[in-house]
């Protein structure tokens, strides 16, 4: 059945250490196709980088495998991770495990397929505007989006660099956790990884997985209002109910404000549209990627092979961050979306001077069925309402199963203060004890 | 690739007057004339029915950007710093491995079409 889901784009394997001992020695893990792997072709899925085969490995890469896991695979994904769906895929969509009519979520959406349907006992997505949370939420399953500087992004192809950050999937919080601890850690590859010994309030020594206790007892949970108004009654009232779990816990729970949410998905777009189209200039068909037959000059060229090897949502993105790039509009879109994204993270910080965690729905909407959201790209943007402005706040947040509705998967987001993982990990690991 | 120097053409311009113009109005519309231009700046090329249907699409999305106007303006805070390391030679992908990928070659160099 797995094979109908589509889960990967690549099948081969990178053994892992066989001398490592610790809790990923033996582990598979299967990774998305936007994370650098040697000698094995990574797409993006891409037409354009359909027969790219990377001369080095990712850092997380070679920091799983050193711990013992082995790579079975190459997940599909949405085009250069643009997408909520996996259905920009030039591969083909990826079906959902749990009902196979519908998407698995995106843009990882092979990587938390892969983990649900057995196929692998972790995974790795990124995570832009939600590409690790709306995944593991629609396929019921555990993903993490560390803080912006936790985990090395090198190796890893660049959507909009400022926004992501890559994150594990796995089928509990505490094998989520204990890959997080893993792959977190400065690198000298990438210069905005940090040392957790110079971050203020950091603990250098954390081990996430050890906060998988599920304690509770006396947290104080933050349910924000704007992350509830407008979704679907099912998936409120299931989420409802795990946090009400919590309360039974011995967690307390208090209703806050966030205002500026009501803008982050117009910023988060507008932010990662223009990195977009700075970043995928690259794709010129010269260094690397596929060059189409072009008898034109160099302009010419370029752009037929951009038109052969780019879909419809990269284009889109690049001729819209373009656009609000472009000058009379710099100042209209982007300076505006840069205030946005400052007040965003502003009232995160006030709302942790009050509350530990912050809880709600991880999408707002069930999975959609195939084929449902892709004539309508804004609908699509409008599914991403409660991840992006974790995005912009630049913190660690986890999508972990609250239950089903309908029959579906329902994830809970739980979204912590700057470089404090483990009270994220220590309230999901609550909720999945329920 | 947004290479502004080029984007004070005439489509850009008019449409930037409308921009100004505009303030709350649904008015971001977005004709054809105009993406194939920003299509340019971009280098990227489309067909034309591929042009239709962003000019509806952006309409509708540039519409929703709108909402932006609402935004006060906010003191960035950045906790930024230069990230610096010692200069000093290291090892790097081999020009073979640096070439692997390229489309063509020659004499350990890459080959991009021709320049005019």
């Amino acid at each position: 059945m797995s094979a109908d889901l589509n889960l990967f784009i690549t099948e081969e394997t990178i053994e892992g250490d066989a001398d490592a001992d610790g809790p990923l020695a033996g582990a598979t893990v299967a990774v998305k196709d936007n994370i650098s792997t040697e000698g094995i072709r990574t797409t993006c899925g891409s037409e354009m980088l359909a027969d790219y085969v990377p001369p080095y490995s990712a850092t997380v890469v070679e920091r799983l495998t050193d711990a013992g896991a082995t790579v079975v695979g190459k997940t599909n994904m949405d085009e250069f991770g643009m997408g909520t769906t996996t259905e920009t895929s030039a591969f083909g969509p990826t079906r959902n495990p749990a009902d196979p009519e519908r998407v698995p979520g995106g843009s990882s959406g092979g990587s938390a397929a892969a983990v649900a349907a057995g196929e692998a006992d972790l995974a790795l997505g990124s995570d832009t505007g939600g590409s690790v949370r709306c995944p593991a939420a629609f396929c019921g399953v555990v993903g993490i989006k560390p803080t912006y500087g936790l985990v090395s992004r090198y190796g890893l192809v660049a959507y909009a660099n400022s926004l992501e950050q890559i994150g594990p999937i796995a089928g509990t919080v505490e094998e989520a956790a204990a890959a997080l601890d893993v792959m977190a850690g400065r690198d000298p590859h990438d210069g905005t990884t940090r040392d957790l010994s110079e971050v203020d309030g950091a603990d250098p020594d954390a081990s996430y997985a050890a906060a998988a206790d599920g304690d509770v007892d006396g947290l104080t949970v933050g349910v924000p209002t704007e992350l509830f108004e407008g979704a679907d009654e099912r998936v409120v009232e299931t989420v409802e109910a795990a946090i009400a779990d919590l309360e039974a816990q011995g967690a307390e729970t208090t209703d806050i404000s966030l205002p500026s949410v009501e803008h982050a998905v117009q910023a988060y777009y507008v932010i990662a549209m223009a990195e977009a189209s700075s970043n995928l200039a690259r794709f010129d068909g010269v260094r690397y990627g596929n060059r189409s037959e072009s008898d034109g000059n160099w302009n010419e060229s370029f752009a037929e092979t951009r038109e052969a090897g780019f879909g419809a949502e990269v284009k889109r993105r690049i001729l819209l961050g373009t656009y609000a790039l472009s000058a009379g509009y710099h100042d209209k879109y982007y300076e505006k979306a840069q205030d946005a994204r400052a007040w965003v993270r502003r009232d995160f910080e006030d709302a942790f001077a009050d509350v530990d965690v912050i809880a709600s729905p991880t999408m707002p909407v069930l999975p959609f069925e195939l084929g449902e959201s892709l004539d309508d790209p804004l609908r699509m943007y409008l599914a991403d309402a409660n991840t992006t402005p974790v995005n912009l706040a630049n913190l660690p947040a986890a999508s972990v199963p609250a239950g089903e509705a309908e029959g579906l998967p329902v994830g809970l987001q739980l979204v912590g203060p700057k470089f404090d993982e483990e009270t994220v990990v220590r309230a999901a690991s609550a909720v999945e004890e329920r | 690739m947004s290479d502004t120097s080029e984007s004070t053409g005439d489509a850009e311009g008019d449409a930037a007057d409308d921009a100004d113009s505009s303030a709350g109005s649904a008015v971001a519309a977005v004709d054809a004339e105009e993406v194939r231009h920003v299509a340019e700046l971009a280098r990227v090329r489309l067909a034309d029915d591929e042009v239709e249907e962003f000019a509806a699409q952006f309409g509708d999305i540039l519409d929703y950007f709108e909402a932006l106007d609402e935004v006060p303006e906010t003191e960035r805070e950045e906790e930024l710093v230069n990230v610096m390391r010692p200069d000093e030679v290291e090892s790097g992908l081999s020009q073979e491995a640096a070439l692997s990928n390229a489309e063509e070659t020659e004499d350990g160099f890459f080959v991009g079409p021709k320049v005019s």
